[in-house]
């Protein structure tokens, strides 16, 4: 007992010491910045060269080829400006080592809990989410994980002391886990050991639908006694909150559309959308935006192309919906990599500005903050950063400035301390 | 009491056995023995598969063949059975059988702790090793299973307990019903039996993978011949079993193509040719299967077609799996064609009465009639080298023979009898008319029509009035027809007849609705229809069977690639020489290796390709990969040295094609995590479509696994028994093993005599500066730990894999010769990877370490080009630096520089052609090269596409005409593969 007290201590300090943030997050903007002679990659499809940004009070205030520099002044020529990145559907904040149990916090208990916040939970220090900096991604749609419905999101910038500093969207979203339509086989049972149809789809589906149906019922009651689920549902049917759906294959998918319209839910995202492509109709009829897949995954059938992940994206843009990347299913420290996860799209002839705006200002639109987030624009957020190359190419993606709401935010990091401090001692044997 | 003398009568009747027991004492009567003839003649009889006589007489005694032929002298004290318009052939054999011997089963119930030691004690120390069990002493005669075998037309099967790595010895059973066991059992030490599947009722960890059993069981035959001389001084019966078994049959429970291979493999370093049973897909790799010289015992486990009548469900079964549905069948045809002997097992069969349909399948798939039934008797009998008891019908032989009505394969054909030692077994009655025809039924007043029809002995009715189809029930048993008929207001009419030679028509009494009874009769209108027949003749016709491909997936080649001689004509060529990156240059590949560097260069008789624009690099080549492997880990004991992956190579693995398209050529398949000494690896050129063995890296470098860290010492395990349990343990273990290896191989060399240890050879070698460690590591200390206990020993650790906190101590790995091989991004995972960052690549190379970048995932494989353009942004590495952590580094760090790496004249032609700057994360590889093939190319990937399209669509077709012609089907599955990393168990 009183080893394990002991076991238990040590863990704790050498866990505090390990995880406490690095930097300092930055003070408000207290003067007028301008970027000059950069080539602005604005978020919607554009592209503006030899472009001046100017921005105050965490405001961009001008932004253009013409427009004249005031305040102190950031040279950019021959670099590159973008708007921060954005990584929806992740849990960066809510776990710090995947191993580590206690650092755990992204999968509460219980199957329909939408009432369980992230936002709380949120660790603004963790170094996990300041390695998301020096590549570009800004912010975050913090989300809880697992169960049928698993909580509620919301959405972050990544420099911060607090969550409520962090906070950009308090309670943005709802996700939901569609029912999967094959699962392994229960070979203990003696079943075959591959996947096969799952035999309680409707009855899961089911139990979805009539969740929400009662939730939207009690809405129209007195509301006591409180039931907290229904409770926290209310925003799917008056627009406050979106129902973020992950689904994969084509049955999921029109499955999930076809039967969440009818329950009043107003505004639905896809998240996944393995499949989507086969059914981009239906998916336009009911203006259904996609948080697709990112493209750094295997296919998920033996016989499809090598290429389809690297391509999905592609074929739902060039259908004509609106889609941006997530790449939920990921390690959260995988997320640093969102830019190249786009840029392996332009490899399958995508534009490269409109690969740009799957992680940038489609993002901002599909999780509702595009008023201030997502692209360059006069009166927007200036959250953005300089690079010195292509930003979606490794070898492009150097940055020198990085800014959330005006803020110069530090690109260093554990890691890049690391490198200096080992870099330091050998140059100096 | 009637009753019993009805016994008694069967019994004296049938004491003309084998072995009358004539020393055994009788007290219930007088001894009597029946020394007389039976003779069957007239009969058209199977001597053996390629002996047929017309006309012929089987002349039996006792239990045996005393003579067969045309001209046989049939003795006067003989009972005569004529067969006139019969067939005689032997029975059938079962090799693998579970017959009569109680199976273990598997306990309910888990949650156990590991158990490493072994639970037995005065036996080897593995529990998986059993050649002490013996089945005859699980057997217990069981007359409703023998029944169900002799229906089917077994006379004799081989059981034993199908249960652990070594199984003990078999036992030979012939199924008669009367009698006993002393003459039922022929042999009780048939044959010796192994496997590679662990036992279900032992719960000792070792071994825990397909390379751990088959490590296990090269030791056990090492450890039998040290046991044999003498050389120990303990006790051990299942040593002692296994030698004394030696003399058996040897039989290995392989029940896969590949594991024949593996199975045959085994046997050859011990001078055993086992015969091995086979899962069925030996098709797929004939010429391998071929090779072995083995004979194999084939199961006809042909998988019912897939339900894809819902389109949805279809998406997830693969091409590979509906093309096994469509291939499966011609297994038997294939392997004869090739002149491979085997036999046919009930095995994997529901029930043996899937044998007759079953069989008809792989006739129609072209299997001959001939070699179908020389697989159920004469090349079992040979198996279990008894072919001078059984399966033929020679003078001497058993009299273990079938009476049929006709060819024994024909659907329609009627097995009467099946005789076993001379004992008659009655299947179905032989004299029974055929009454099968259509019928005036004429009951009370009333006339039906009643159609007989279906197989002679077990007829089905059918009965109608005026088209209406009438409610009834028949049963044709012996001499008797019964028939009840229920009409539609529900009235039951309840009809006996017994049928009378020479007489088509039936007449008999029937009971009527009212309780009163009268007779009826059925006047026969024609004979049975012939039009089923005919109409099968009409639609038969070979059945379609898909070409195999290679490999045979759906990404397979239609032919094994080959190698070109190709002129890349005006590429930017990544040299990774001195030469660094040449614009505008020509390479010509000749004979599979880089012949000429140049501009301007003359093709010759080579194919040109136009490279303008675009990169040519050497292959990429990943020092840290898990694909490809059928098992990773040997967790079952801390050291696993004698474990090899090359043993476990999956050349179908998806994975492989893929990572070809990502421009990769080479990978180390290495053994996992889970111990301080690990197994050996496998270094694999991607060669799609090529057998397992020829994608090992020819005279490969030899390399073992090790691994320091949270996994050997099972910090996120739920079981925590196992030494050692931290990182000072650790340490210890490598000690220890080094130490004894050490001490081994100063015994060996000295010339006395030695135990054979494969581990511990092993160990020696890396101790004798012959075989490379590639360490899984992680923190600083333990690092610094395994170089110091290397120094100790007096050799360098070659590679340190993931390395993750290598920039910590990269003056020392410098110092110390180890390269390091390590991930660009990856960290937050685990606990000990906290300060694992991503310019650790770029440090370890500034202080002069060679510097490799991989992967340990399928995914990141494939685009290890683009992880290799990390180290430019994270640290800040020249692009020819950084494109050489993917290329001539990991080629340096796995000794295979001088052949693969950079692109050299002379070295081989493992070579990528790129779209666009090979670091770019747009590249896309367009052509990949191993020694001169073309092993991947954008254009044939496209028409693949296609061809996948096209066939699924023809086998969607075949599978719902299948189910709409009335076969079973099975649910839809996606065979998902396991994917590895280092942590998979």
């Amino acid at each position: 007992m009183k080893n394990l007290k002991y076991i238990a201590l040590a863990l704790f300090i050498g866990f505090y010491q390990n995880t406490s943030g690095q930097q300092t997050p930055a003070p408000a903007q207290s003067e007028v910045i301008s970027v000059t002679g950069a080539t602005a990659h604005i978020g919607d499809g554009t592209v503006i060269e030899n472009c001046t940004l100017v921005f105050e009070n965490g405001k961009i205030s001008a932004l253009g080829a013409g427009v004249s520099p005031q305040g102190r002044v950031i040279n950019a020529t021959g670099k590159h400006v973008y708007p921060g990145f954005i990584a929806p559907g992740k849990s960066l904040g809510l776990i710090e080592i995947n191993a580590v149990r206690a650092s755990d916090d992204q999968d509460e208990i219980g199957s329909l809990i939408p009432h369980v916040r992230s936002l709380i939970a949120y660790n603004a220090e963790s170094k996990v989410v300041e390695s998301m900096r020096p590549n570009g991604v800004l912010i975050g749609q913090i989300t809880p994980q697992g169960g049928r419905i698993s909580g509620t999101s919301s959405i972050v910038q990544f420099d911060a002391w607090n969550w409520e500093d962090a906070a950009v969207k308090v309670d943005d979203g709802i996700h939901l886990n569609w029912p999967n339509t094959f699962r392994r086989g229960r070979w203990w049972l003696g079943e075959d050991r591959g996947y096969q149809p799952n035999k309680d789809y409707q009855e899961q589906v089911e139990e979805v639908l009539s969740f929400l149906k009662n939730a939207r019922v009690y809405g129209n009651g007195q509301g006591a006694p409180v039931n907290p689920a229904f409770e926290a549902s209310q925003g799917l049917f008056n627009g406050s909150k979106r129902l973020y759906v992950y689904a994969q294959d084509e049955k999921q998918i029109v499955d999930a559309i076809t039967s969440l319209k009818e329950t009043g839910i107003d505004k639905m995202v896809l998240v996944g959308g393995y499949h989507a492509h086969r059914v981009t109709d239906l998916l336009k009829k009911h203006n259904i935006p996609v948080l697709v897949n990112f493209t750094h995954t295997l296919p998920e059938f033996d016989d499809d192309d090598y290429d389809f992940t690297f391509k999905l994206p592609k074929m739902l843009v060039d259908a004509g919906l609106l889609v941006a990347l997530q790449n939920a299913e990921a390690s959260n420290f995988q997320t640093r990599n969102l830019p190249f996860y786009a840029g392996q799209v332009v490899g399958q002839g995508l534009d490269k500005e409109v690969a740009l705006q799957l992680i940038s200002g489609n993002s901002a639109k599909i999780l509702g903050i595009d008023d201030s987030y997502g692209t360059l624009a006069t009166g927007k957020s200036a959250t953005f950063f300089i690079s010195e190359g292509d930003a979606l190419d490794m070898r492009g993606n150097q940055l020198t400035h990085a800014f959330i709401d005006g803020r110069e935010i530090s690109l260093e990091t554990h890691q890049t301390e690391l490198w200096k401090r080992y870099m330091g001692k050998y140059n100096a044997d | 009491m009637k009753m019993k003398y009805f016994v008694l009568a069967f019994a004296w009747l049938s004491t003309c056995t084998l072995f009358s027991q004539d020393y055994f004492p009788k007290n219930d009567g007088v001894k009597a023995e029946n020394n007389n003839y039976t003779a069957l003649t007239h009969a058209r009889i199977y001597v053996s598969p390629s002996q047929v006589i017309e006309d012929g007489t089987l002349l039996i005694r006792n239990g045996k063949v005393v003579s067969v032929g045309t001209n046989v002298n049939i003795p006067a004290n003989s009972v005569r059975i004529d067969l006139k318009g019969k067939y005689i052939y032997p029975s059938f054999i079962d090799v693998y059988s579970t017959f009569g011997v109680e199976q273990p089963k598997r306990p309910s119930g888990g949650g156990r702790s590991a158990q490493y030691d072994p639970s037995r004690e005065g036996f080897y120390w593995n529990d998986h090793i059993m050649p002490e069990a013996d089945a005859i002493n699980s057997f217990t005669y069981n007359d409703k299973d023998a029944k169900a075998l002799r229906e089917a037309g077994f006379g004799v099967v081989n059981s034993h307990i199908q249960d652990g790595i070594a199984r003990g010895s078999g036992v030979l059973i012939a199924l008669r019903a009367e009698g006993n066991d002393a003459e039922r059992i022929v042999d009780d030490n048939s044959a010796q039996y192994f496997s590679f599947d662990r036992s279900i009722i032992k719960n000792q960890s070792y071994p825990t993978s397909l390379m751990g059993a088959m490590a296990l069981l090269r030791q056990m035959y090492n450890d039998a011949s040290w046991y044999q001389k003498g050389m120990v001084a303990t006790k051990d019966r299942s040593l002692e079993a296994l030698i004394e078994n030696r003399g058996m049959m040897q039989i290995f429970a392989a029940g896969d193509a590949g594991h024949v291979l593996r199975a045959d493999k085994i046997g050859d370093a011990f001078g055993v040719q086992y015969a091995i049973l086979g899962g069925g897909n030996e098709f797929e790799m004939i010429d391998e299967i071929k090779a072995t010289n083995a004979k194999l015992i084939i199961p006809l486990n042909f998988p019912d077609a897939y339900d894809v009548s819902d389109p949805f469900q279809a998406d997830y079964v693969a091409l590979k799996d509906m093309r096994y549905w469509n291939q499966a069948p011609s297994n038997p045809k294939v392997l004869a064609e090739n002149g491979v002997a085997f036999s046919i097992t009930l095995h994997d069969l529901k029930s043996p009465s899937e044998l007759k349909d079953k069989l008809a399948k792989a006739i129609t798939y072209g299997l001959s009639e001939t070699k179908a039934l020389e697989a159920l008797t004469t090349v079992p009998a040979s198996i279990l080298g008894k072919s001078d008891l059984i399966g033929s019908l020679q003078a001497g032989r058993y009299a273990n023979f079938l009476i049929t009505s006709g060819n024994v394969f024909d659907k329609e054909t009627t097995l009467y009898e099946n005789w076993v030692q001379g004992q008659k077994h009655i299947v179905n009655p032989m004299d029974q008319k055929d009454i099968r025809g259509t019928y005036d039924l004429r009951v009370s007043g009333e006339t039906y029509e009643l159609a007989i029809s279906g197989e002679p002995s077990k007829p089905k009715a059918e009965i109608k009035q005026d088209t209406v189809k009438i409610e009834s029930k028949f049963k044709y048993d012996g001499d008797w027809v019964t028939l009840t008929l229920t009409t539609p207001d529900e009235e039951v009419y309840r009809m006996t007849a017994r049928i009378t030679p020479g007489e088509d028509n039936l007449s008999g009494r029937v009971l009527l609705p009212n309780g009163g009874d009268s007779t009826f009769s059925a006047a026969k209108k024609a004979g049975p229809e012939e039009k089923s027949s005919e109409k099968k003749e009409e639609v038969a016709g070979p059945p379609v069977v898909m070409p195999v491909k290679f490999p045979n997936v759906g990404y397979g080649y239609a032919q094994r690639k080959t190698a070109e001689d190709i002129l890349f004509r005006n590429a930017t060529v990544w040299t990774g020489e001195s030469e660094g990156i040449l614009q505008n240059t020509d390479v010509l590949v000749r004979n599979g290796k880089i012949a000429r560097i140049g501009q301007n260069l003359s093709p010759g008789s080579a194919k040109v390709i136009d490279a303008t624009g675009k990169h040519l690099t050497a292959g990429i080549i990943d020092e840290h990969s898990h694909i490809a492997g059928l098992a990773i880990n040997e967790a079952g004991q801390n050291s696993s040295a004698e474990v090899k992956m090359t043993d476990v190579v999956d050349p179908k693995d998806m994975d492989l094609y893929r990572n070809l398209a990502g421009g990769v050529t080479t990978v180390q398949l290495l053994h996992g995590s889970a111990n301080p000494i690990g197994g050996r690896s496998a270094i694999l050129r991607l060669k799609w479509g090529e057998s397992a063995d020829k994608l090992i890296f020819e005279n490969s470098p030899k390399f073992i696994k090790f691994a320091l860290g949270e996994n050997v010492k099972q910090s996120n395990w739920s079981s925590n028994s196992r030494f050692p349990q931290t990182r000072m343990g650790v340490e210890q273990v490598f000690v220890n093993y080094f130490q004894r290896a050490k001490e081994y191989d100063a015994l060996k060399k000295s010339g006395k005599p030695y135990r054979y240890d494969e581990e511990m050879e092993v160990l020696a070698e890396i101790l004798n500066g012959e075989r490379f460690i590639s360490c899984h590591s992680y923190v600083q200390s333990e690092i610094n730990m395994l170089m110091k206990v290397a120094e100790k020993f007096g050799f360098r650790v070659n590679t340190f894999t993931h390395i993750l906190e290598g920039y910590k101590v990269a003056d020392k790995m410098a110092e110390h010769g180890v390269g390091g091989s390590t991930f660009s991004d990856w960290w937050a995972y685990k606990f000990e990877v906290n300060d694992a960052i991503p310019y650790n690549a770029a440090i370890m190379a500034s202080e002069g370490v060679t510097v490799a970048i991989n992967s340990d995932d399928a995914e990141m494989s494939r685009r290890l080009n683009q992880e290799a353009g990390k180290t430019i942004k994270y640290g800040g590495m020249s692009e020819e630096e950084a494109w050489k952590t993917v290329t001539l580094n990991p080629a340096k760090l796995l000794h295979i520089d001088d052949r693969v790496g950079s692109i050299k004249v002379g070295k081989e032609a493992d070579l990528v052609l790129w779209n666009a700057h090979p670091m770019s994360v747009y590249a896309k590889a367009e052509k990949t090269l191993i020694q001169g093939v073309t092993y991947f190319d954008l254009e044939e990937d496209k028409a693949l596409r296609e061809a996948i399209k096209k066939e699924r669509s023809q086998l969607v077709k075949m599978m719902i005409d299948e189910k709409n012609g009335g076969s079973k089907t099975q649910r839809p599955v996606q065979r998902k593969k396991e994917r590895f990393n280092c942590d998979s168990l």
